[in-house]
């Protein structure tokens, strides 16, 4: 199954929910279990409610746009805003690196952990793109076999 | 998301209803600390099982309460695997006590 979608929203928290949907309605095309779609699910929300708490901080007017591509080995995910952008990324992707103290600065590692791949690109005052890919498992005779 | 809270002893047990996550983290912070503020000497008890996704703006929220309730016991029930999954992650496990949805999964299974 071939297929891609493109969305673009507003940077307001309820979208964070839509974005995973549609992913998840996207994932389901193919041969995801639902315990990997629900992985899927957790990185994208991360990803988007990232762009909207540190890349737009916290404006409604900024624009996310979501593009999600599904081929033959999985399903590749691509967010980017055009906010404030990161001014370290090695710094970003550290775990409990967060300016929220109730935030758990968790949102990279999520992402890093649920997905096979994940690429951050960010330029400060143009904002920030974030690629991730997970690959969809085939499971048949021979893994059983060597089992 | 809806929350639903009873008290049971020394204990308030609440039953939230809906994803855990940025645009519910906020309103649930809210009404957890109005309980917390309201009922002082009592523990804080969350079911989950009917919640089915939670990311990390929803894990803040929890680790939040857990840092302001100083010594007072907060628990989790009814988690399902997805959930629990990422509070394992997040080493949420290894500090809260966390009781799985049990008869939950048993009524999938069977559905």
């Amino acid at each position: 199954m071939n297929n891609k979608v493109k969305m673009q929203f507003l940077s307001i928290p309820e979208n964070v929910g839509l974005a995973r949907v549609a992913i998840a309605a996207l994932a389901g095309q193919a041969p995801f279990s639902l315990s990997e779609i629900d992985e899927i699910k957790v990185a994208v929300s991360e990803a988007v409610s990232n762009a909207i708490i540190h890349g737009y901080q916290a404006r409604s007017d900024g624009w996310i746009e979501m593009t999600a591509t599904l081929d033959g080995q999985g399903l590749s995910v691509v967010i980017e805003d055009f906010g404030v952008g990161i001014a370290d990324i090695e710094q970003a992707r550290q775990p409990s690196f967060s300016s929220d103290p109730e935030r758990m600065g968790l949102g990279f590692v999520f992402m890093e952990s649920f997905m096979h791949g994940l690429r951050v690109e960010s330029t400060v005052g143009k904002g920030t793109r974030i690629e991730m890919q997970r690959f969809a498992r085939i499971q048949g005779a021979l893994s059983r076999d060597v089992q | 998301m809806t929350i639903v809270h009873t008290i049971q002893g020394s204990r308030i047990l609440v039953a939230i209803h809906g994803d855990l996550d940025l645009p519910t983290a906020a309103p649930l912070r809210e009404a957890l600390d109005e309980l917390l503020d309201r009922y002082r000497d009592k523990g804080l008890v969350l079911d989950l099982s009917e919640v089915n996704f939670i990311d990390s703006s929803g894990l803040g929220v929890i680790l939040g309460r857990y840092k302001r309730m100083t010594g007072r016991p907060l628990s989790l029930i009814g988690v399902r695997p997805n959930v629990r999954a990422v509070l394992e992650l997040a080493g949420i496990t290894a500090i809260i006590p966390v009781a799985d949805a049990i008869r939950q999964t048993a009524k999938d299974q069977h559905a």
